[in-house]
């Protein structure tokens, strides 16, 4: 089996760039269409809440389903069987907690941001600076852990390696190059185009990252006679492992013979993973700013419906394209061209489209394939940018330093800043950071946002009692216990593939997921700091109640 | 929304917190609320319960997990596929209950907030 980078010519690569060049015309196309009638704060944080249900749905799914899914799931699944299949599994049902407790609620509560609906029944400034902090610190983990995978991920998909030239330049000009042009592209998405230019963009990459996804499982099951035992039957044949990959464990939780203390760790961290997955999606600030867009909390519900439409079907092809990888190119081939799998899915393009059509086919599904890739990569990243300047603007800049006397256009000014200014940091930190191992940062990610926002989100929502004290204990003890926890584990120091490497060791936390630990903390925090504070506000918890439910005095769309 | 900071945009309708704090002890938001919570968190609680078990499973009972139920399909992939059904179900059936027993009645008592809250 040919790796990539043998079969990759220079033409097939100008293929593959024309493609990528075609995406950047027609998404700056859609941005600037997007930013021509973007006026109001509430064009720019929320898209004039003009959007449809399937707008939306189709906009979540862009913004939800990353390069992360999209490579490393069906990667996983190439290289470790069943175990990829865990992983989509919590980010499928996870999106249950926010159809049935968050999404109505919270966009008939709030404005632009998370930290509007924490912060309604609350003192404004210490809610609105800790749930800013928190979304913010979840927003940058995210978005530096794509960051930092986007110039490997470019140049893997453009096929240059190590020791390679293209166009002058070569594997570590391009891996910069693909940072910097990414980082300039998500800051002219944002700040040209606003929330509607950014929904628009994520809604054409959602449609092209899963219609070719959908495509390329088509075919996969086509050589399979569309029987799917036989592809597993292959698959586990392929890996070398016989049945065991498809049974859990060669990725999670992996029982170390003879060592039971560390088998009984790593079974605990698989579960913490799990909870952190489950819970931690309904706390993603760029995923719930995105049900502001809709006219009315039943949209924003029913956009749900059509993301978890969308989103399932996702996994469900990550499913056969990483066990087709596995049976169809085969793990050496994959390991070879990249050790973390993620050039899975782009090898079986090349490999299905070589069936089809010989090598300019091959080409051809290879350079769609990457084109899609690229697309996760863009609406993501663009869709954290677009959180975090809502956040410094709304929340910090206009709500904490303002005290929300700043006009809308003031802030929309300070959100186009914010929004260049988050951009540009993006861009050095990942290009210093691109050698180190940042994945723990999604887990990150997910755990701060499972430990300290979706228990203050659900308290605040749900709990009368549920005060100042508590909100900012809740964010700050989730927040602080999951970063703690993650630095003291073994992903931060004491292996090989740790951040710091094997030399520093400070690593007495024995799971890298925290939130086994991290949530029960966030969540005690919340409880001990209400009851320790004698403030209390029926009223406001009436009013709150009765607006999440009935949506009466919400937002409304803009009518212009 | 006293609180939030101003902008621009069409003023907030003229009703107050209080106006709308008051349908709080209305026998029919009392009874909507108790309906949606009575389907939404039984339900949610099921979901997360079998999601839990399922990764439950798959760290602790691998042997069953590995029963081969025909072909190459066994236990562990099938429970998985599970979790998809269980999630789409679910999705499907919150839709029809908002359609029957939520979306009507939320939305007359926003009109008689909005409307006739004050008189």
């Amino acid at each position: 089996m040919n790796t990539l980078a043998q079969e990759m010519s220079d033409s097939n690569r100008i293929l593959t760039i024309a493609l990528f060049m075609v995406m950047v015309l027609v998404t700056i196309g859609i941005t600037i269409q997007g930013g021509r009638t973007t006026r109001t704060a509430t064009d720019f944080h929320s898209g004039g809440r003009g959007f449809s249900a399937w707008q939306n749905g189709f906009a979540v799914a862009g913004d939800y389903v990353s390069a992360a899914s999209f490579l490393g799931i069906a990667g996983t699944i190439a290289l470790y069987g069943y175990d990829g299949f865990l992983y989509s599994i919590g980010f499928l049902v996870a999106w249950l907690v926010a159809l049935l407790l968050v999404a109505e609620s919270l966009r008939n509560s709030g404005r632009f941001t998370v930290a509007d609906a924490l912060s309604y029944r609350m003192k404004q400034r210490p809610v609105r600076t800790a749930a800013a902090v928190s979304t913010l610190s979840v927003s940058i983990f995210y978005l530096l852990a794509q960051m930092v995978g986007t110039g490997a991920l470019v140049t893997l998909l453009l096929g240059i390696k190590e020791g390679e030239t293209f166009l002058g330049m070569d594997s570590g000009a391009a891996k910069v190059a693909g940072i910097v042009v990414t980082g300039l592209l998500m800051v002219a998405y944002v700040a040209f185009g606003g929330m509607k230019g950014t929904t628009w963009v994520q809604i054409f990459q959602a449609c092209v990252k899963i219609g070719l996804a959908f495509v390329l499982a088509i075919l996969v099951l086509a050589e399979y006679n569309f029987n799917l035992s036989t592809l597993l039957g292959d698959a586990a044949q392929a890996s070398g492992q016989g049945a065991a990959f498809l049974e859990p464990g060669l990725r999670y939780g992996t029982e170390v013979a003879g060592d039971s203390l560390q088998t009984l760790w790593n079974k605990l961290d698989l579960i913490s993973l799990g909870l952190a997955l489950v819970l931690g999606t309904a706390g993603l600030p760029h995923v719930l700013i995105r049900f502001y867009t809709t006219p009315d909390g039943k949209t924003a519900r029913k956009s749900v419906n059509w993301a978890i439409g969308l989103i399932g079907m996702f996994y469900l092809l990550t499913l056969v394209l990483g066990f087709g990888a596995a049976a169809m190119v085969g793990q050496e081939a994959i390991i070879a061209e990249n050790p973390a799998g993620n050039s899975a899915a782009p090898q079986l393009s090349q490999v299905i489209g070589e069936n089809l059509a010989g090598s300019t086919g091959g080409a051809i599904m290879l350079a769609l394939i990457a084109s899609a890739a690229f697309a996760a990569i863009l609406s993501v990243v663009a869709g954290l940018i677009i959180a975090c300047s809502s956040s410094l603007a709304h929340d910090l800049y206009n709500g904490v330093f303002k005290r929300g006397k700043a006009s809308g256009h003031e802030e929309v000014i300070f959100a186009k800043f914010a929004a260049v200014g988050v951009g540009a940091i993006a861009v050095v930190i990942a290009v210093f950071a691109q050698d180190l191992n940042v994945a723990f940062l999604v887990a990150l990610a997910f755990a701060v946002a499972a430990s300290a926002n979706l228990p203050t989100l659900l308290f605040s929502l749900f709990w009368k009692r549920f005060n100042t004290a508590g909100a900012v204990a809740g964010i700050y003890g989730g927040l602080i216990s999951s970063i703690g926890l993650v630095i003291f584990s073994p992903t931060f120091s004491s292996t090989p593939t740790s951040l710091l490497g094997e030399g520093v060791d400070i690593a007495w936390f024995p799971l890298s997921n925290p939130g086994l630990v991290s949530i029960p903390l966030g969540l005690i925090c919340a409880v001990v700091g209400t009851l320790m504070s004698s403030e209390s506000n029926p009223t406001r918890f009436a009013s709150m109640q009765v607006r999440a439910l009935t949506g009466a005095g919400a937002e409304k769309a803009s009518t212009h | 929304m006293a609180t939030t900071p101003d902008s621009d945009g069409p003023a907030p309708p003229e009703v107050t917190d209080d106006q709308i704090a008051a349908m709080h002890d209305d026998p029919r938001f009392v009874e909507l609320k108790r309906t949606l919570f009575r389907f939404t968190v039984p339900v949610l609680l099921a979901a997360l319960a079998w999601y839990l078990v399922y990764v439950l499973l798959s760290a602790y009972a691998r042997g069953v997990m590995g029963i081969v139920l025909f072909g190459n399909i066994n236990l562990g992939l099938v429970l998985g596929l599970t979790q998809f059904v269980v999630t789409f179900w679910v999705t499907i059936a919150y839709s029809r209950f908002t359609a029957r027993k939520f979306d009507q009645q939320s939305a007359d008592l926003r009109d008689d907030i909005m409307n006739g809250g004050r008189r």
